[in-house]
């Protein structure tokens, strides 16, 4: 048996952690090593989201387990909702997808922007995995500029009525529910939340096929004709872009913590693959130069960790902006990639095979490299936060 | 179903260990500490069995340093009630002076169970449980792998060389888990959380040197590199001559 995955700790970060982080990276941890692993090639080549092990994640409390227990869910702190990220990214970019957007992007908005009505509704029954959330705001064609969207809202006497296209919907197609984002009128200012049944008539979804990435993740195109919802399914607090984008800021800080358990996954498998692969008559660890790719991803890894840890502490005393979390977020992804990359040609032929882990997890990473901010729009805004000038208008 | 659960803290089974500078102990630094494997199977049984009845309490006894607190919060997250430290920094090497101080804090529990695992990880003494049963004058079963309570009997099947023994035993009584018992839960993020508003009482113990003492620990010595004698049948006859003048086995 291969020894159980121990995690990457060079600088004793586990000491800046309480032990009640500790201990929800552990359970995670464990669970993914028992019930994800073991599935997770077999459903990224087929193509097929592990769906089985929704009601397992539920019962562990992974879904929006940084909100308030009065909804059903575990009411931690944001390090150790970092931590979960971090673990099930560390089996899979898909898996931890999946529960970044139930979390982040659908119970976090209904949680900051809904009524009460909405949030007793809603949460704990998403918190218990039986209803699950997608998050519609790009469209096909407004992905980095969302306030370009063509979706509308119109208000009518007894309700509203959507209309209008979304794309690349992790989730759209298994969804019980969606966070829709559309204009009530011209302007971007006018952006506003709706929860939509996905039962509701005239809206579809349809898998987008052919992925070469985020395979055990369901990704789906939404259609909204004449989509007609109450009055009470605008969340009320929403408005304009910058709601959206709150919940993106929220997302993007999961995955700052989950691209870090992908590297972390890479790093272990080319370690242990670099000490028994012989060649040359001897181990090729013992080589400079795999000696050297090593060296560079635990130092990335480590760096990355530290930026997460204090990240998430600024996060849970309410300082930390939407720029730190753009920095983490372009940092940590792009050097995971990298990471990712890196193990792969160390392992050589057998780097591309579905039994090892690190190619999956390169095809995986250039995707979260794209969404929820590509680098290159992450760039853009610590270039504004430096200069103070916009480079996007 | 009033169920208390003995439990220890060890070393992780995938942590490398080192042996410290006494040469008599090991060094905990950097070592990672877990609830003891087979001690897991025991919280598992207790929670199941007071699901089952309905009522009850389950609650968790160790000895250990302070540390082993974190060792009790865990069974806590998994759902048990409330935890007791019986604390020292001497851990003794002799199972008895464990024996007696758990024997004192569960005499006069009225306990319906007292749980262990069938042994603790780091010293594979196999010791404890019976020994305390033997202090509280309990029956005993030792390393069930299956277990069913009816009113004040219960019936445990032990899996022994060859087959199973299947024991029966009166209530109360002390039992020590196997693997294949059940499987032990996750602690639950929520339990998690409530853990920390669960009654931990800390009773700082005196304990006695015991009959044993540890004179030194070593490692294992390293193995020697194979050697590859050569291939096919051809081979045989140099590796019986290195077997038997070099290796002297045969």
């Amino acid at each position: 048996m291969a020894p159980k995955y121990q995690g990457v700790d060079f600088y004793d970060i586990d000491g800046l952690l309480n032990e009640e982080e500790r201990a929800v990276r552990d359970t995670v941890r464990a669970w993914v090593d028992d019930h994800l692993m073991p599935v997770i090639g077999e459903a990224y080549i087929a193509g097929k989201f592990p769906k089985q092990l929704v009601p397992g994640m539920a019962e562990l409390g992974l879904f929006g387990a940084n909100l308030p227990e009065e909804y059903g869910c575990a009411g931690l702190n944001n390090v150790a909702y970092g931590l979960i990220m971090q673990e099930l990214e560390r089996g899979d970019s898909g898996v931890r997808s999946f529960a970044s957007v139930q979390g982040a992007l659908v119970m976090y908005p209904i949680y900051a922007f809904g009524s009460e009505e909405q949030k007793k509704k809603w949460l704990p029954q998403m918190a218990s995995g039986k209803v699950i959330g997608c998050f519609g705001l790009t469209e096909p064609d407004y992905g980095s500029n969302p306030a370009g969207m063509i979706t509308v809202a119109k208000e009518t006497k007894d309700g509203w009525v959507l209309n209008g296209a979304k794309m690349w919907i992790t989730n759209g197609s298994t969804a019980q529910v969606a966070v829709v984002w559309a204009k009530t009128a011209k302007d971007a200012d006018s952006i506003r939340g709706f929860v939509v049944p996905t039962d509701a008539k005239g809206f579809s979804a349809k898998d987008q096929k052919g992925k070469l990435s985020l395979r055990a993740s369901d990704t789906s195109e939404l259609v909204l004709q004449d989509v007609h919802v109450p009055k009470d399914a605008v969340l009320p607090a929403s408005g304009g872009l910058k709601s959206p984008l709150m919940c993106l800021t929220a997302a993007r800080y999961g995955i700052a913590w989950g691209a870090v358990g992908a590297a972390m996954a890479c790093y272990d498998e080319a370690v242990s693959y670099a000490k028994t692969r012989v060649m040359f008559g001897k181990p090729i660890g013992g080589f400079q130069l795999q000696q050297l790719r090593l060296a560079e991803m635990l130092s990335e890894i480590t760096k990355a960790q530290l930026l997460c840890l204090q990240l998430g502490r600024l996060k849970d005393a309410g300082k930390s902006t939407p720029q730190q979390v753009s920095l983490a977020k372009r940092n940590n992804v792009s050097m995971a990639t990298d990471i990712a990359r890196e193990a792969r040609r160390l392992l050589g032929a057998n780097g591309i095979l579905v039994e090892y882990q690190s190619m999956r997890h390169l095809a995986n990473l250039e995707s979260v490299y794209t969404y929820e901010g590509t680098h290159d729009i992450h760039t853009l805004i610590l270039g504004q936060e430096i200069t103070g000038l916009s480079a996007f208008n | 179903m009033k169920i208390a659960v003995c439990i220890k803290r060890v070393p992780d089974s995938e942590t490398r260990v080192k042996i410290g500078s006494d040469g008599k102990r090991l060094d905990e630094a950097g070592v990672k500490f877990v609830l003891n494997p087979y001690d897991e199977f025991a919280v598992e049984e207790a929670l199941q069995r007071k699901e089952k009845a309905g009522s009850g309490e389950v609650a968790v006894m160790c000895l250990g340093p302070a540390a082993a607190a974190e060792t009790i919060r865990t069974a806590l997250a998994m759902g048990a009630d409330r935890g007791v430290l019986l604390q020292t920094d001497a851990i003794p090497a002799d199972g008895f002076v464990t024996a007696q101080a758990l024997a004192a804090e569960l005499q006069g529990g009225a306990w319906d169970l007292i749980l262990f695992g069938k042994m603790a990880i780091d010293d594979y003494n196999q010791q404890v449980g019976p020994m305390v049963a033997e202090l509280l004058g309990l029956p005993c079963v030792t390393a069930v792998a299956h277990l069913e309570i009816d009113g004040t009997k219960g019936i445990a099947e032990r899996e022994i060389e060859g087959g199973v023994e299947v024991v029966e035993f009166p209530l109360p009584a002390v039992l020590t888990a196997d693997k294949g018992l059940n499987e032990p839960r996750y602690p639950a993020l929520k339990g998690i959380m409530a853990a920390k508003k669960k009654a931990l009482e800390v009773k700082p113990v005196q304990l006695g040197p015991g009959g044993i003492e540890v004179l030194a620990l070593t490692p294992p010595p390293e193995r020697k590199e194979g050697k590859i004698v050569g291939e096919g049948a051809g081979a045989v006859a140099e590796l019986v001559r290195l077997l038997r003048e070099e290796a002297k086995v045969l």
